[in-house]
């Protein structure tokens, strides 16, 4: 599904703040693979789906859907193929547009624009239904500016605008981050949902080492923009979180630095 | 009692003079509040509708068309602008006002057109001699020649047909692209595709204002543009501090810019009255719309040090 050949990237070449992001990264995803990936700061894990969302260009390698070679398509071209959710509730939706709204602008990811209606009314009905999934009460709120809603109830929504028209791929980047425990529980049990349902491919950044092992079939560690742990199937079960720290004092020769993964 | 005969005397021709730049005032809040760009072509493609008009109908051109090359040129200049910002990476103020200088000499020569020099700052034309749509030397007259005939059915239509157009798929990929930009992209819209598109519609507008105001005023002149982002900005400002909270559908939110340039050309008709010279009038303008940006900021500076408990809980 997912082909990543020996990506490089590195921010600001030959100044002060040279950072290398991603040092050869390569990864295979195959169909229905739902990976989970976790590492400290500046890992490279977000830079690992920004690369494949196209946000900007590598400097060297190749990703491939499908099939078809991405590597050269802009962004806009590559959300044929591509849902995504940020770990920003804020940057998933558009605040001055309606719900219904946002849901037309996210059902015609990967379609032609044209100057037919932008929502028609047969659609609002199925986005009423749909976002009864949600359980938030936003089905009787279809035309309520998106601003009005919760950081909760905007991650919601965008996860549902992610999977509306069954993407080959799923980007979830830290969604949960910046909400709520019980939210962010909520979320991640949504994403779950949705993922095994339409049998999506999704991959998941996370801080959070527990949900890394309890969701999805496989898992990998990140440091310094390189993949050094890569466990699926049985032995990806059996993990715990101290399984985790070990193998990541082992592969990197340093302690895990990332407060936030541990106390969480 | 005679200031209020003269104020109310020189009532129809503000309001006819508002119409006429609600019309530019629609063009600046598709850039400034639909695609949140400030575009300062509009200083520039003011002009450029009006010398395009003036130049084509002393030319003998019928006025349908020299109306429908003022709209094109104003979408050529925007596009110019859209280009600058997307394509070359320029700041979308700086694109602007790159255009809206280079247009300063392309008026000139539109102007200039057919003349030895073939350039020229100011082109006079008259209803005499030609079949013009509007005219300030009828706005108080009852008959057919009045301005306001031309004017009413001209923004209703172009309100309703902007109306439709943001309810497309194409329109709300460029509201989108104002809400949202990394949405935008990520629900596979081009957003630079969307942001040359709005410049384009908004200086077509805009320029269709300059058309009408030519024809109005009985000239073209050089200079006619200036200020016109702010004045546009006034109109769009005014139009929402009066009616924010009532016009929430679209097709309102556009007339309130409408109603915002009438109010605007009422105001600025009382301080005349009042005594102030029109030199000063652009100063006037300049301090309002300060006002007018700076006040939502400043409340919330305000507020932000003013939390009910903040002091003693710090």
């Amino acid at each position: 599904m997912l082909e990543v050949r020996n990506i490089f990237k590195t921010f600001n070449p030959g100044t002060i703040n040279e950072k290398h992001a991603l040092n050869g990264i390569s990864l295979t995803m195959n169909d229905g693979d739902f990976i989970t990936v976790i590492g400290g700061n500046g890992a490279g894990k977000s830079t690992l789906l920004n690369a494949i969302a196209g946000a900007w260009s590598i400097d060297s390698g190749e990703i491939v859907i499908d099939g078809e070679n991405i590597t050269h398509l802009p962004e806009h071209k590559r959300a044929a193929y591509i849902g995504r959710v940020f770990q920003d509730p804020m940057m998933g939706t558009a605040a001055t547009m309606q719900i219904d709204e946002n849901m037309a602008l996210a059902a015609r990811r990967g379609k032609k624009r044209t100057l037919s209606s932008g929502i028609t009314k047969k659609e609002r009905e199925s986005y009423r239904e749909q976002l009864k999934v949600l359980d938030l009460g936003l089905e009787d709120r279809l035309t309520a500016k998106v601003g009005l809603l919760s950081g909760g109830q905007r991650q919601a929504l965008t996860m549902l605008m992610a999977v509306l028209n069954r993407p080959k791929l799923l980007l979830l980047d830290e969604h949960t981050a910046a909400l709520d425990p019980k939210t962010a529980a909520n979320v991640l049990a949504l994403s779950d949902r949705f993922i095994s349902e339409s049998k999506l491919t999704a991959l998941m950044v996370t801080h959070n080492m527990k949900d890394a092992i309890a969701h999805g079939n496989r898992l990998i560690m990140m440091n310094a923009g390189k993949i050094i742990l890569d466990i699926s199937g049985e032995d990806k079960k059996k993990l715990t979180v101290d399984d985790l720290l070990a193998e990541f004092t082992k592969a990197s020769g340093q302690e895990f630095a990332s407060d936030r993964a541990l106390l969480s | 009692m005679s200031f209020i005969i003269s104020l109310l005397n020189s009532m129809p021709g503000a309001i006819a003079q508002g119409l006429i730049w609600g019309i530019m005032a629609v063009g600046v809040y598709i850039t400034y509040r639909v695609l949140d760009v400030s575009d300062l072509t509009v200083d520039g493609s003011l002009c450029t509708g009006g010398a395009v008009c003036v130049i084509m109908t002393l030319n003998g051109v019928p006025m349908p068309v020299a109306l429908i090359a003022a709209v094109l040129a104003g979408m050529l200049a925007g596009m110019v602008t859209g280009i600058l910002h997307t394509a070359c990476g320029i700041p979308a103020i700086l694109s602007g006002i790159l255009t809206q200088l280079a247009l300063y000499s392309i008026n000139l020569h539109i102007m200039g057109w057919g003349t030895d020099s073939g350039s020229k700052a100011n082109l006079p034309i008259s209803i005499d001699k030609y079949n013009l749509w509007v005219s300030s030397r009828y706005v108080r007259d009852l008959s057919l020649e009045n301005p306001y005939l031309v004017l009413i059915p001209v923004v209703v239509i172009l309100i309703a047909i902007l109306y439709w157009l943001f309810g497309t798929e194409i329109g709300c990929s460029m509201r989108a692209t104002g809400a949202n930009q990394s949405m935008a992209r990520a629900q596979g819209i081009n957003t630079n595709i969307t942001k040359v598109l709005g410049l384009m519609i908004s200086n077509g507008l805009v320029a269709l204002a300059g058309a009408l105001f030519s024809q109005y005023q009985g000239f073209c002149d050089i200079n006619m543009g200036r200020g016109a982002i702010v004045i546009g900005l006034a109109a769009v400002i005014i139009g929402e501090v009066l009616f924010s909270k009532v016009f929430v559908n679209f097709a309102l939110k556009l007339s309130a810019c409408v109603i915002g340039a009438i109010v605007y050309y009422i105001v600025i008709q009382f301080v005349l009255k009042l005594g102030l010279s029109t030199d000063d009038l652009k100063l006037l303008t300049a301090v309002v719309v300060a006002l007018f940006l700076a006040i939502p900021y400043l409340k919330n500076v305000y507020k932000a040090k003013h939390v009910k408990g903040g002091k003693t809980n710090a």
